[in-house]
Parts: C-alpha cells; sequence; structure tokens
C-alpha cells in the first residue's frame, strides 16, 4: 500500500515538474511563431538597429528601446546589487542574531509590494524631486533605475544573505585566529567563499529589472529615443508591449510579438554572460 | 500523501459548487469594451440601467478603441465603443451608432502663464517645431509634450484634427487619460491632451483659436477638436442588449452624459 503511494507521488510530482517546462516551452514556442516571421518580413537588422519606432505607418525599429532596457537595468544592477550586498554583509556578519531575525523577514516582505505601488511612488515622489534638482522631465533613466534597484533589494539581500549564512563558521574563526580584522575576514573569507550565491542573486536581480513592466512604465517617460543623459526619458522593451498591446492590430501587434522575442534572447543572452561568469570564478574555490 | 489529495480535491470540488451556485438564476450579460474616454461615462450609465433592469448585468471594460472594434467582429463583447473622427474600414461589418461627441482638450499645469494657443502652435509643439514656452508667450522653459501611445483613439483623432502630424519624438507617452491628467498635474511644464469629461482642477484646459471647448463653441463647428464617439455592434445582438443601446439614447442616458462633460448625440 505505501508503495504503491510512492509510485503515485512520484509520478504526480513528475508530471508537476514537465508541466512547468512545458509551459515554458510553450511560451517559447509561441513568442517565436508570432513574432520571428514578423522579423523576417521587415528585416532582422531593420527591426533591431533601426531607430524609428512609428508601427502606424510601417516603421519597427527597436534599437533605442533594446539600448533603453539595457541602461535601465544596468543603472538599477549599480542601485541595487552594492546596496542589497552590503546590507547582505551587514546583516550577518555585524549584526546581532535576534536583531538579523527580526530584520531579514521584514526585508522579504519588501518583495511583496506590487510594483505599482513602486510606480506610484515614483510617479509622485522621485519624479518631481529629479525634475526640480536634475532637470528633465523626471520621469527619466535615473527614475526609472532607482525605483528598480529599489524594487530588486529583496532578491538580493535575501540569496546574498543565504549564501553569506551558509559560509561555515570555521572559516571566520580560522582568518581571525590569524590575526585578521573583522572586516578583513569578511571581504578575504567569507565573499569569497560566498561569491557564487552573490552572482546568482545579481543575475536573478538583473532577471526581474529587465522584466519588470508595470513600475517602468509609469516612471521611465515611455519616450522612444536613445537617451544621451540619465534625466531623458526612455521605452523599454517590456514598456513597449504593455502599453501598445491593447491598442494593436495586424503587423503592428506582431511587431509587439517581435519585440517579446528580443527581450527573450536578451534575457538569454545576459543569464549565459552571468552563468559563465559564475563558472569562471566558482572554479577556483 | 494521500489524505491531503483527497482534502485537496474536495476543497476544489466544493469551491466550484460555491462558484456555480453564486451565479444563481441566469442574469442577462451584456459587456462593452473599448475606449477608456468613454469607459467612466458608459459605467456610470450602466450602473443607472441595472438600478432599473436587474434582469441585466452589464460589464464595462476599456483597452482602447481598437481592441472595441475587434472584440465586437469577434463576438468578445456585443458592443465595441470606439472615439474615432472615422470608423476604420474594418467596421464597416458592423452596426454603429454615434453616442456622443467628446472634446479633447489641449491641458497645461495651472502653473503655467499661457491660456491660449493657436491651432498652428499646438501643431508646432506636438510636431516638435516650438520647443520652449517662451515662443508661444509663456516662460523660458522647455516644453514636455505629452502623449498617448500609438493606435489610441484620442490619439489618433486629436493627429488628424489638427492636420496630419508626426508626433515629435521627444514626447513622454502615457497610456492612458488619467495617467495623461496625472503627468500635466505634477509637470509645470508639461502640455497634454485628453478627453474633455475627465478635465478636473488639477490642470487647466487653454482656448484653441480663441475658443473653449464648451458646447456652444463645439455645436457652433468653431472648436475643432471634436470627435463623436461610437458604438459598435454585430446586426443581431440580443434584445436585452439593443433594450441598452436604446437607452443609451434616451433623453435621460444624453442628459446624464450631458452633465458630465460630454456633448449630446444630436
Amino acid at each position: 500500500m505505501r508503495l504503491n503511494g510512492e509510485t503515485v507521488a512520484k509520478g504526480v510530482l513528475t508530471v508537476v515538474a514537465f508541466s512547468a517546462l512545458a509551459s515554458l516551452l510553450l511560451i517559447a514556442v509561441f513568442i517565436f511563431k508570432e513574432g520571428f516571421p514578423f522579423m523576417l518580413k521587415v528585416g532582422v537588422g531593420d527591426f533591431l538597429f533601426a531607430s524609428t519606432w512609428n508601427p502606424q505607418v510601417g516603421q519597427y525599429g527597436i534599437y533605442p528601446m533594446i539600448v533603453s532596457s539595457l541602461y535601465v537595468t544596468f543603472g538599477a544592477m549599480l542601485i541595487g546589487a552594492p546596496l542589497g550586498i552590503a546590507g547582505a554583509i551587514f546583516m550577518n556578519e555585524f549584526l546581532p542574531r535576534p536583531l538579523m531575525r527580526v530584520i531579514k523577514p521584514t526585508i522579504e516582505l519588501l518583495a511583496g509590494i506590487p510594483s505599482v505601488v513602486f510606480g506610484f511612488l515614483g510617479v509622485m515622489v522621485l519624479a518631481p524631486f529629479i525634475r526640480t534638482h536634475l532637470g528633465g522631465p523626471g520621469l527619466s533613466v535615473l527614475a526609472a533605475s532607482v525605483i528598480l534597484g529599489v524594487m530588486v533589494l529583496p532578491t538580493v539581500i535575501s540569496i546574498s544573505s543565504d549564501a553569506i549564512g551558509a559560509v561555515p563558521n570555521s572559516y571566520r574563526e580560522g582568518a581571525l585566529a590569524l590575526g585578521a580584522t573583522r572586516w578583513q575576514s569578511v571581504h578575504m573569507v567569507t565573499l569569497k567563499a560566498a561569491r557564487s550565491g552573490i552572482i546568482a542573486s545579481v543575475i536573478l536581480a538583473m532577471g526581474r529589472a529587465l522584466g519588470e513592466t508595470m513600475a517602468v512604465i509609469m516612471v521611465a517617460g515611455n519616450t522612444v529615443r536613445i537617451p544621451h543623459a540619465v534625466t531623458d526619458p526612455v521605452r523599454t522593451l517590456t514598456a513597449n508591449i504593455a502599453l501598445e498591446m491593447s491598442n494593436a492590430t495586424g503587423m503592428a501587434r506582431e511587431a509587439l510579438f517581435a519585440t517579446g522575442v528580443v527581450l527573450f534572447v536578451v534575457i538569454m543572452i545576459l543569464n549565459a554572460i552571468a552563468l559563465s561568469a559564475m563558472k569562471g570564478r566558482g572554479g577556483k574555490r | 500523501m494521500r489524505s491531503i489529495t483527497v482534502k485537496a480535491c474536495s476543497i476544489s470540488l466544493a469551491t466550484t459548487l460555491i462558484l456555480s451556485a453564486g451565479c444563481g438564476p441566469r442574469r442577462e450579460n451584456i459587456t462593452l469594451v473599448g475606449s477608456t474616454a468613454f469607459q467612466p461615462f458608459a459605467e456610470k450609465l450602466a450602473e443607472q440601467y441595472m438600478a432599473a433592469h436587474p434582469e441585466v448585468s452589464i460589464t464595462i471594460q476599456g483597452g482602447g478603441s481598437a481592441l472595441g472594434i475587434q472584440s465586437a467582429l469577434s463576438g468578445a463583447a456585443q458592443v465595441g465603443m470606439a472615439d474615432l473622427v472615422a470608423l476604420p474600414k474594418e467596421a464597416a461589418a458592423l452596426k454603429s451608432l454615434v453616442v456622443a461627441r467628446d472634446g479633447i482638450v489641449v491641458v497645461l499645469n495651472p502653473a503655467n502663464a499661457v491660456q491660449a494657443l493657436t491651432l498652428e502652435q499646438v501643431r508646432g509643439i506636438f510636431g516638435g517645431t516650438v520647443k520652449n514656452w517662451k515662443e508661444v508667450g509663456g516662460a523660458d522653459h522647455a516644453i514636455a509634450v505629452i502623449s498617448r501611445e500609438a493606435g489610441s483613439g484620442t490619439r489618433s483623432s486629436f493627429e488628424q484634427i489638427i492636420g496630419g502630424i508626426a508626433l515629435t519624438a521627444d514626447a513622454l507617452i502615457q497610456d492612458s487619460n488619467g495617467t495623461i491628467r496625472e503627468t500635466v498635474a505634477n509637470d509645470a511644464h508639461a502640455i497634454g491632451y485628453l478627453s474633455h469629461g475627465l478635465v478636473n482642477e488639477k490642470i487647466k484646459p487653454v482656448t484653441v483659436d480663441g475658443y473653449a471647448c464648451v458646447e456652444q463653441d463645439i455645436k457652433s463647428g468653431q472648436y475643432k477638436l471634436v470627435r463623436p464617439v461610437f458604438l459598435v455592434y454585430k446586426h443581431d445582438v440580443s434584445p436585452a442588449c439593443s433594450a441598452f443601446l436604446e437607452y443609451l439614447l434616451s433623453a435621460e442616458a444624453q442628459e446624464l452624459l450631458h452633465t458630465n462633460g460630454l456633448i449630446k448625440a444630436k
């Protein structure tokens, strides 16, 4: 009887595991099927590297959006990664345990705040601040980067913190016994040992930043143009799809699916780079 | 393991039963999809109509004029709402009626000193040839142009009426009348356009060629930025649906639209 239960459980779990994989595959196939023929029709080069987007008159250049997506994502990482990693180090190495047990779940709660709330804060507080102090329309690369940087904090902090927490205490003790200061033991021993986990946290955060849509639409300004300053407004790939999906028909709709294909590929490339970076360094450990 | 499976099954079964029981006696369902500019008015009218006719339930959804026409064609909704200067070719297969007319207002931040613009100036600002407020009698500051997304009914009507411009590449894009309003209210140097019924005290309408978006100037044809609100539907809509459409053209409904800032259909 028990054996039977095991078999059933195994079967059910296998099906569930494969359904996740299958849905991923289905999504990929669907997006490519809808978007790829369009790219061939327009010309892959024209689609990727022309800078005029005006689907009503048949101009489908998404180059500014690719650039903008990358700018905003890296901007978010510039803000979110150092803050998040520093926060994780502080929590694990310098904060008394009981306090950490309160603070960590609190930070993880941040992940549960809907992105539209972040966007709203950005529109109401951050954008006017940028407009009065730095100029430009306020809705900008900078606003989007800051908002996304804060949004990815829980991802960076909780995964980095788990990685740092998993470093055996004997490592720290060894470093301290050799006469290292607290900080030396942290950055020369603990961080080195936890490196792959920390890189993983940044990769996941990057995926989140690149894919975020709602908050970005609200604070980025959505102008299709290559930004020349951090106060310039931009439109990201995700924002383009979400903004125009409801009104798009025919070729314009296919163009949005093709935008999805590009987004898919960009994410794959980023992940591949990050993974290989992780492998290259992790090997030395 | 087994008991968990049984529990999960019984819970989902119970949920299904509750959900299906909740529907009770069938109510006739009418769905209107389309223009975000007309959506709030349609919601008000639907509320009134449902209060008097509990046997129908009316759902109003936004999504844009193009989606409205598409949904009516595909049958996803009985009625599509589209606020366009003229209906596109694909809508020829549908019946249509004009439920109201809607003025498009050019709006500024209340802090802006500019009170009036000419159609020529509006064209220049949105086309990108006029870039500074001092060129149109305002302060020396760059103009922040705010527009709707490509494909929006309000945007295509606006661009058609002011005369075939290509929107400046510097324009900020917002995806609804509401967010246009918020952005203009937040930025002292912004200019945007939106449906007349959605103007509030946080933003300031300007006159175009000396005429404000008020009923008499619209009716006399002197205020140019006006577009009709179409309802499109298939030839064989249900009796309940055509009764609702009739109600929309009744004196009572037209009066309600009028007090909320739209122009009557006739």
